[in-house]
């Protein structure tokens, strides 16, 4: 996949922001670093990212027309400090400092209800402010930026090697799609190669991350919905393949196994035998699960038709993953821009209309089994050789690469460039949540306060991934 | 789902097994953890976790020490919803400078007596992200912290092993 790389001057920027308007285009990621702006964006199959140079550290705001980039466009003038001209949100974002005005809703009987940073349960902290007229939620307005802890800034200058524990640790729940996308974005700057070993081992390290998350996703839900039981049931497989994943790679998370260049240990002797029992396991177990979810009308009656997501903001949003799909964008970086090995390996990206609670179960559990199919097929395809190439070398002055990977919650974008040194000159990774959060609060509305868990955890995005 | 409840009456529970003298370090703990705590705090000890800025690798982990395998409450140990109700702060990540007040506000509602337990690598100095200027620094920088429990993430045997510390220390 080679990426179109262009240096644009206002008007192209101006066109391009006309082009993701018109949802010709959909925009990948938008962000800065001192006196640049950067838009990273898809059209049919062809990926892009334009450079635009702020004079006078002013560039034309992209969120005037195209309401998905208002966020990272508050959060660029945040970090870097760069004006965007005509941005009609003007309001801090990942810098917190004084008092926060958040959107008005007018009309009788309203009340607002405050919740967080710090929530009742073992979760990230965020603010939701709700206004609700009686039981209904009239508006819901999420403060984020709580767990901002500077990761852009942390990565300027880092040897590569300590950005990749950095880039593990965006989002802990996604370490390996972040450490992939990260190694994939370095690995094209440098112009190097990995050896297939090491591509099938981070294949496989992904869809146990897929799979370990999404279990856990599928139980958390229905527990949000008072139904303990799979949510135990849920929790045990999960365990199982965080207990597999130790096994096999030595970290429950896989955190720091996928490195630039290739993987950090090669699977472990009794891997494959751990691989297998786990396969068989699920393939038992988990369609017991599937027709428990199914049989309960009580659980069937708290997620079909709540928390709604118009196919229309799911694409114009770009939302990636099981939000996505369940509102009918069968987007799937696996397959567009697609990375190898996954090429040459049979999956469905299961693509649903209703975008309810339930559809976004629905499209884990498809997941589950097409991941499931993924594990198999790579135990039986997994080459010989050597998993790291080594060293890497840093080629030209100002190296440059940039990635899309698929996490379990959607697509991460990766962008970095080297200096001759080899050390990170600047990084930036986009979580799938900034085009996912501000979803929810769409979503809510006409929905009863006590839901909100559960669209919530329906869409379970990452507050640190998105604060970054 | 009457075959799923039948299944699991005959199975039995899955929680691993009960403490044995010569069982792996979880079963051991477990049998610690339990005398100890009930020793000292009437046989439970109520938990606040509080995320200050973490990656969520740590809640992650925090959260498994529910599922049935672990299952923490046979403990004595479980988890409530708010600081008023807590014996043990049990807080995550570097802490950032947006949280910061949020976990002092957190400390101060927790009433006496009270501990705190900085979980991972972040907690105990920042971690990897230390040199931030975004990142006040561990948990200690901002509440007096009992106990560090190390790890990237700590496991959950880890973290079963870290409250047996603390319930030693408080009970030393």
């Amino acid at each position: 996949m080679v990426w179109a790389r262009s240096i644009v001057d206002r008007a192209a920027w101006e066109q391009a922001t006309q082009r993701l308007h018109a949802e010709e285009a959909s925009l990948l990621g938008l962000w800065a670093e001192p006196g640049f702006a950067y838009m990273a964006l898809m059209q049919s199959q062809t990926c892009e990212v334009l450079t635009l140079a702020c004079e006078e550290n002013r560039f034309p705001s992209v969120g005037r027309l195209h309401p998905p980039a208002i966020r990272l466009e508050r959060a660029i003038h945040d970090l870097v400090g760069l004006e965007p001209e005509g941005l009609p949100d003007t309001r801090p974002w990942l810098r917190h400092a004084g008092p926060y005005p958040f959107l008005s809703a007018e009309g009788e009987s309203l009340h607002q209800i405050p919740v967080g940073p710090v929530h009742a349960g073992i979760i990230e902290p965020g603010h939701f402010r709700f206004t609700a007229n009686g039981e209904t939620v009239v508006r819901l307005e999420a403060r984020l930026g709580y767990v901002h802890k500077g990761i852009d800034a942390l990565m300027v200058g880092a040897p590569i090697e300590r950005a990749a524990q950095l880039a593990g640790r965006v989002s802990g729940d996604s370490t390996v799609a972040f450490a992939l996308a990260f190694a994939l974005a370095v690995e094209a700057a440098l112009g190097a190669g990995v050896p297939p070993r090491a591509v099938w081992l981070r294949a496989l390290a992904a869809e146990l991350e897929r799979l370990a998350n999404h279990f856990g996703d599928i139980g958390a839900v229905c527990n949000d919905a008072a139904f303990a039981m799979m949510h135990a049931q849920c929790g045990l497989l999960r365990e199982q393949v965080l207990r597999t994943a130790d096994g096999c790679f030595g970290h429950r998370l896989m955190m720091d196994r996928v490195i630039p260049g290739g993987m950090r240990c090669d699977l472990a002797r009794e891997g494959e035998r751990l691989l297998r029992a786990l396969v068989a396991d699920v393939r038992t177990r988990f369609p017991e699960l599937i027709e428990l979810y199914e049989d309960t009308a009580s659980l069937k009656d708290r997620t079909v038709g709540t928390g709604i997501l118009s196919s229309a903001l799911a694409r114009q949003f770009a939302a990636g993953g099981f939000v996505g799909r369940a509102s009918g964008r069968g987007f799937d970086a696996r397959r567009s821009p697609g990375y190898a090995p996954y090429g040459g390996l049979q999956f469905e990206v299961p693509t649903v209309q209703a975008g309810d609670v339930n559809a976004r179960i629905w499209i884990r559990i498809r997941e589950v089994e097409q991941s499931i199919g993924l594990v198999e097929q790579i135990l039986r395809g997994l080459p010989p050789g050597p998993i790291h190439a080594s060293p890497l070398r840093s080629s030209s002055n100002g190296a440059e690469g940039v990635a899309l990977v698929e996490g379990f919650r959607g697509d991460i974008l990766a962008w970095a460039r080297i200096r001759p040194d080899g050390a990170i000159d600047r990084c930036h990774l986009r979580d799938p949540s900034w085009f996912q959060w501000p979803l929810l609060e769409a979503a809510i509305e006409g929905n009863i306060v006590a839901d909100f868990p559960l669209c919530n955890k329906s869409f379970n995005c990452s507050y640190s991934g998105h604060d970054l | 789902m009457r075959r799923l409840l039948l299944k699991s009456f005959v199975h039995g529970p899955l929680t691993e097994p009960a403490p044995a003298k010569d069982d792996a370090a979880l079963a051991e703990l477990a049998a610690r953890v339990d005398g100890a705590s009930r020793k000292r705090l009437g046989r439970t000890l109520a938990i606040r976790e509080v995320d200050a800025g973490s990656c969520n690798g740590c809640e992650l982990e925090i959260h498994a020490l529910n599922n049935v395998l672990y299952d923490l409450e046979r403990f004595g140990l479980r988890f409530v919803a708010s600081p008023r109700h807590a014996d043990v702060l049990l807080v995550t990540g570097p802490v950032t400078a947006n949280m910061r007040e949020a976990l002092e506000r957190t400390y101060a509602a927790t009433p006496d007596p009270k501990w705190v337990v900085a979980v991972g690598d972040c907690g105990r100095d920042g971690g990897v992200f230390a040199a931030s200027r975004a990142c006040v620094g561990g948990v200690s920088a901002v509440v007096p912290v009992d106990l560090h429990i190390p790890g990237c993430p700590p496991s959950p045997v880890a973290l079963l092993r870290g409250l047996l510390a603390l319930l030693e220390e408080v009970t030393g």
